[in-house]
């Protein structure tokens, strides 16, 4: 059977790859130290070895819209398209192909179903910056093939929480049962405290460092309990308009399993929103 | 009342080039064109098959024509669609970094919690 070799959550920043290419005046003052941080994030990756990324994430109102939106979606296709006119428009980021793992889609899309999860598929998905920023950070040479996996923590109404940690859980179980030798990362991206559209939105810090805070305590301590415990659907309205990207983080902690501490955190406090990047090793630490 | 066909002209006119500017120079005519030509496009049936029933009401059309993106957060259009394409819009004209995203969020500062409600 397959492996996961790494279990991986960020948020996923679309100013990273302009801040972290841009020379001269036109460098940001944070970007060396946020290059920094990725690397050593990048290194947690790379050393898990590993052959397939499972890459979730949620599409910005790109090929999902609200005539048709699926609260889960597999993509089941050989190759995917990825980053969108408006987002080389405003965040400068690169056209890119990456291919598919279609027997992984398949499989999981099968055994979803079956656990009880309608998830929707798509067999020609063009993908966002809520998969590529991944790429980007942890894996830029975008060699590896992918199985993506949409979440709808945009347009409501949306899945309770609870729903995304049973997910998570979920894709850990059908994924280890997958007849394949191949070694698994799953990586999910969402966002901690966010705004956008709203008065808080573009402050020196994320518009609720608090909420930040107890953010990164639960996911790093697998706090699945504590987390239950405080967010609700109604509940994420509170720390910023835009934080139910913070679901997508509960769904990497049910992938993760509940009371399983994270072997890497790393944060880093920028103007906006907070940034947040931990791997765990389902099987023990890769040597280094 | 429709924040699905505000929704729909956000999204539409964000991601065509030549829309965004048409929408920058002449808002009210492209409101007009867009509500007379595509509200009522069924955006996946590649034949043009369309519906018959989606307009604006006389408010959403004067917040859409007058770039009033305050109004639209009112009217709970979706904050998203609205920011990525007021961005595309009016960052151009910004003399420092952030100028217009800081002035966005300020023009709003007079909403407390909850905000409306942006559920379709």
């Amino acid at each position: 059977m397959a492996s996961i070799v790494a279990v991986i959550a960020s948020t996923h920043h679309p100013f990273y790859y302009r801040a972290s290419t841009a020379t001269g005046e036109d460098r940001p003052p944070f970007a060396d130290e946020w290059t920094s941080k990725i690397l050593a994030f990048r290194e947690t990756l790379t050393r898990a070895r590993p052959d397939v990324l499972v890459m979730v994430g949620s599409d910005h109102f790109h090929q999902l819209w609200l005539d048709n939106m699926p609260q889960f979606l597999v993509g089941k296709a050989p190759f995917y398209d990825a980053n969108w006119y408006n987002e080389e428009r405003e965040f400068g980021l690169p056209r890119m192909l990456l291919k598919g793992q279609e027997d992984l889609s398949g499989h999981i899309l099968r055994a979803g179903l079956d656990a009880g999860f309608d998830l929707a598929f798509s067999n020609e998905l063009r993908i966002d910056h809520s998969i590529t920023c991944p790429i980007i950070t942890l894996r830029p040479e975008a060699d590896l093939p992918i199985v993506p996996i949409y979440t709808n923590i945009f347009a409501p109404p949306l899945p309770e929480p609870k729903r995304f940690v049973q997910l998570g859980a979920t894709i850990r179980q059908i994924v280890e049962s997958w007849p394949s030798h191949l070694r698994v990362a799953v990586i999910g991206t969402g966002h901690l405290s966010l705004e956008l559209g709203g008065p808080r939105q573009f402050g020196p810090h994320g518009p609720d460092p608090e909420f930040d805070q107890r953010a990164v305590e639960w996911i790093a301590n697998g706090d699945l309990d504590g987390c239950l415990r405080e967010v609700t659907l109604d509940s994420l309205h509170s720390p910023g308009n835009a934080t139910h990207g913070f679901m997508d983080f509960m769904l990497m902690m049910g992938v993760a399993g509940a009371g399983v501490k994270a072997d890497y955190v790393d944060t880093l406090d920028l103007f906006h929103t907070m940034e947040a990047y931990f791997t765990w090793y389902p099987n023990g630490a890769p040597a280094a | 009342m429709s924040k699905y066909l505000l929704n729909k002209f956000l999204f539409m006119v964000d991601r065509d080039p030549e829309l965004v500017e048409r929408y920058r120079s002449e808002p009210r005519e492209l409101v007009a064109w867009w509500e007379a030509e595509c509200a009522n496009t069924v955006l996946n049936c590649h034949t043009g098959e369309a519906s018959t029933w989606l307009r604006f009401d006389d408010v959403e059309r004067e917040a859409l024509a007058t770039h009033d993106h305050v109004k639209l957060f009112e009217l709970g259009a979706h904050p998203f669609l609205t920011l990525t394409l007021f961005i595309a819009v009016f960052e151009r004209d910004n003399t420092e970094p952030l100028e217009y995203q800081k002035s966005y969020g300020a023009r709003l500062a007079h909403f407390a919690m909850p905000y409306p409600d942006i559920a379709t």
